[in-house]
């Protein structure tokens, strides 16, 4: 296992160089002059030129490449200047507010739509069959945004349940001490029941509408998946040999149908991530979606590089995570 | 969990949770809480790229030497008077008989937020800085001939002079605008390195100042959360103990928080929220108070440097084919002083913004564009800002329609906010829609800085004229009123005949605020001054 792990890690070496030239060349391929944009609406000519100094943008690609290694060797990965910030405090501050967001939404999505795909599979054409197609059906035409406003309309707008989309936590309370960054579970650490609990509430509604969907894929794949496998050869014998029916469904199709579900939830999960910006901006959620399209809007380099190597790397330890929980489901998965 | 455990467990929540509201509701009396769009990227209004939002820091929290007064406007908000400047930091100031040097005394008791005197050390060292910095805040100084280190001097610890090339009429309110703020000298170089002696990184997310409200909390991004510095001299103790400003990227939210009564304080209301608020003429959950931006407009430019624009007749076309109108009603609902319909295209009064002689006039503008040589019209681009969109857009697609009307086919480019002011200095964007307010309200630094053949970035229509930049040089330094009065006079009337900027509508500053919130005072920065608020 040690050595795959170690392998897997190697191989993802040249893919990270690749992602570092390619956002790097892109970010300066990007349309409009950082420096006319930072020197402000009543530049100068000469103000431009020295603002266009003092962000090293007057040297040649190459060398600002060069200067961008160096930096990035240093654990450095530069200034956003929109946000005034290190890009690495930055990403250090929203990458939780975003996993936090996600894996909430993640969970309980994979508690509904799992059990849901698994009960359509084994009654098709009965009624769970049907709530299950219109769940899907819904979850997918609803854009999450879209049922982030209509659930911040009706729970806090018109009946006052959920409290303010105002962020992570209400204005009176003050975050946990940092350990994972993660609000809820530094709250609990902290042993700080009141901050969990503002923690969660804030939580409530994006995880919802994350949740709605996200249950889509969750619970078509599961359904096919489960479908296929109970119509396979080796079901067939299993029934034939009289084992009860919750050991045939749960002990070998689910297990087996496991497989193409848990890809697809790496994939919603990565995708989720970076591009749940429209639920970020109507929680007012400071999430790393909405930090990397603020600084492409305004060409801001260093956040774009650091978000997208950022993102590089967590693409590669969920890739190397899903063939190890492969291996873990499926002892025949091999990767040798 | 046995049932046992979770009913305790979630009483002991529910009344953590009671316990903490009563203690939030004795604190809400006391904080401000305001809701903004985007928040600020800069407290330091010296550095690079410092946000218009960001103006709100460095007012709240930096005194200057001087201020400006108030006023009562007719509908009973409350203004800045630009015509009158008050002592801040300083406690009097004298201004020599020949207006070359301004004297101050600073005030003895005036201490910074860590508690160090103000000295005239301190004050010299903060102008070095906004003059020797660079870019935006060096240019600002340079508007009040405020340029070179060796005019200021500190003449004892609480004396400071400040040596003028001759007498200008913007010294003084330029340095009461924002950018010469004073800081805390001593802290900052602490914090300066060889490469930085301004210790501009670190002033960045720091605070060294002595302004009434000092820095608690800033996570950026998010929000930023001041309290009120109550050794605070430069003036009378502010009521808010306490000013918390929360990004709320959602327009829909902003105003959801208001109608519920969560937030006290809402900024950038899209003009349509603004205009249906207004309308209840406070009797819905909130008001909202709308002061138009002074000395500043949202105008069309036309590139006078290339054909077909060259032309004053196609210009004034264009100005004739202006739907004016439809703009008011279907792009900003309202919210915006029209600019037309002028009945004289003489004026009387040396005030800037005002309307135009322009109408809506097609016939008028076919025989102007017959007689320029395009019967049959021609092809052109118009160009927004993206940023801008909410309001641009349907400005640009109304015009769009009616150029059509006369022939001229225009399409139309939306350029992303990071792209626009590039665009702009190119000066080769044919029609474009764009706007421009100068903080110091005269006339001639509008035109010094719009229309002066300079050619600085807001003139964005590369418009020359030597006749005009004659009077804008004469006026600049005018001293006597009747002079000045005609040298005004003479430059709106050249910009009317000769519309290179066709002007669109005088912006509206609208705030949304509680009906228990007083106190609210329109500032030229457009930002807010927490020193003023009251919650009844």
């Amino acid at each position: 296992m040690l050595r795959l792990i170690g392998k897997r890690l190697v191989g993802a070496i040249p893919s990270v160089i690749g992602v570092l030239i390619v956002t790097f060349l892109l970010t300066r391929a990007l349309p409009g002059d950082p420096a006319v944009f930072f020197a402000g609406p009543a530049a100068t000519q000469q103000a431009i030129e020295e603002v266009r100094k003092s962000l090293g943008l007057d040297k040649s690609l190459p060398e600002q490449f060069v200067v961008y290694l160096k930096d990035l060797g240093r654990g450095n990965l530069g200034n956003s200047i929109a946000t005034g910030q290190p890009v690495l405090s930055e990403i250090r501050t929203r990458l939780p507010a975003s996993l936090e967001l996600t894996l909430y939404g993640l969970l309980v999505s994979v508690l509904i739509a799992v059990p849901l795909g698994v009960l359509a599979a084994t009654r098709p054409g009965s009624w769970i069959d049907h709530a299950c197609r219109v769940v899907t059906t819904a979850g997918v035409s609803l854009p999450a945004f879209f049922t982030g406003l209509l659930l911040v309309y009706v729970l806090y707008y018109l009946l006052g349940w959920a409290p303010a989309p105002l962020g992570r936590l209400d204005i009176f309370y003050s975050a946990p001490p940092a350990v994972t960054g993660l609000y809820t579970i530094d709250a609990l650490i902290a042993g700080d029941l009141q901050t969990f609990r503002a923690a969660a509430a804030q939580l409530l509604l994006p995880v919802a509408a994350l949740a709605i969907f996200t249950m889509a894929p969750l619970a078509r794949m599961t359904r096919a998946a489960m479908l296929e496998v109970l119509s396979s050869d080796f079901i067939r014998t299993a029934r034939a040999s009289g084992l009860p029916k919750s050991k045939i469904i749960y002990g070998y199709a689910f297990r087996n149908a496991m497989l193409p579900v848990i890809t697809t939830l790496g994939m919603v999960f990565s995708f989720l991530l970076g591009a749940n910006v429209l639920v970020e901006k109507v929680f007012s959620w400071p999430g790393i979606g909405t930090f990397a399209i603020e600084a492409l809007i305004a060409s801001d380099y260093a956040p774009i590089q650091g978000f997208v190597l950022t993102m590089a790397l967590l693409y590669v330890a969920l890739n190397l995570a899903i063939d190890i929980l492969y291996i873990v489901i499926d002892p025949r998965v091999g990767f040798e | 969990m046995q049932r046992r455990v979770f009913l305790f467990a979630s009483s002991a929540i529910v009344a953590a949770g009671l316990i903490a509201g009563t203690a939030a509701a004795q604190t809400r009396q006391e904080t401000l809480l305001v809701v903004v769009e985007a928040g600020m990227n800069n407290l330091d209004i010296h550095g690079v790229g410092t946000s218009g939002r960001s103006y709100v820091a460095a007012w709240n929290m930096y005194d200057r030497l001087v201020t400006f007064g108030r006023k009562t406007l007719a509908d009973g908000t409350l203004s800045y008077d630009y015509s009158k400047i008050e002592p801040e930091l300083a406690e009097s100031y004298a201004v020599a008989p020949d207006g070359t040097s301004v004297t101050f005394k600073l005030r003895r008791n005036a201490k910074f937020h860590d508690g160090a005197p103000v000295t005239a050390k301190d004050v010299k060292w903060s102008y070095d800085r906004a003059v020797s910095v660079g870019g935006f805040p060096t240019f600002q100084m340079a508007a009040g001939s405020l340029t070179k280190p060796e005019q200021f001097v500190a003449v004892d610890d609480h004396t400071f002079r400040v040596d003028l090339p001759k007498r200008d009429k913007l010294s003084l309110p330029d340095m009461a605008v924002v950018v010469p703020a004073i800081y805390n000298s001593e802290l900052a170089k602490k914090h300066a390195t060889e490469k930085d002696p301004w210790a501009m990184e670190w002033m960045k997310t720091n605070d060294a100042g002595s302004g009434a409200y000092k820095l608690e909390k800033w996570t950026p991004g998010q929000e930023i959360t001041f309290t009120r510095f109550d050794d605070w001299k430069s003036g009378p103790l502010p009521k808010m103990k306490r000013v918390i400003i929360r990004d709320v990227p959602s327009a829909g939210n902003r105003r959801a928080l208001m109608e519920r009564g969560d937030a006290d304080i809402s900024l950038d209301m899209p003009q349509k929220d603004a205009s249906e608020i207004f309308a209840e003429k406070g009797s819905g959950k909130y008001v909202v108070v709308g002061v138009p931006v002074e000395n500043s407009l949202k105008y069309i430019g036309l590139i006078t440097t290339a054909k077909p624009f060259d032309n004053v007749k196609v210009r004034q076309a264009v100005a004739y084919a202006v739907p004016f109108e439809q703009i008011s009603k279907s792009a900003i609902y309202g919210r915006g002083n029209m600019m037309y319909g002028a009945k004289s295209s003489t004026p009387t009064e040396p005030v800037w913004p005002q309307p135009f002689p322009y109408n809506v006039d097609l016939d008028k503008a076919k025989k102007l564009l017959a007689e320029a040589g395009y019967p049959d019209g021609f092809e052109t681009t118009i160009s927004f800002d993206l940023g801008e969109a909410t309001a641009d857009e349907p400005t640009a697609v109304l015009l769009q329609e009616s150029l059509g009307k006369i022939g001229i086919k225009a399409s139309i480019e939306k350029i992303p906010s990071a792209n626009f002011r590039n665009a702009l200095l190119q000066k080769n964007r044919p029609i474009h829609i764009a706007s421009f307010g100068g903080w110091l309200n005269f006339p001639d630094y509008y035109f010094f800085w719009g229309y002066h053949g300079q050619n600085a970035v807001f003139n964005t229509m590369a418009y020359q004229n030597k006749s005009m930049d004659a009077l804008i040089d004469a006026s600049r330094f005018e001293t006597d009123p009747a002079k000045y009065k005609d040298q005004v006079l003479g430059f709106i009337k050249m910009s009317m005949e000769e519309v290179p900027r066709i002007p669109l509508y005088q912006q509206i500053l609208d705030v949304g605020m509680q009906k228990n919130i007083k106190g609210y005072t329109y500032w030229f920065h457009r930002q807010l001054d927490f020193r003023q608020f009251e919650k009844l």
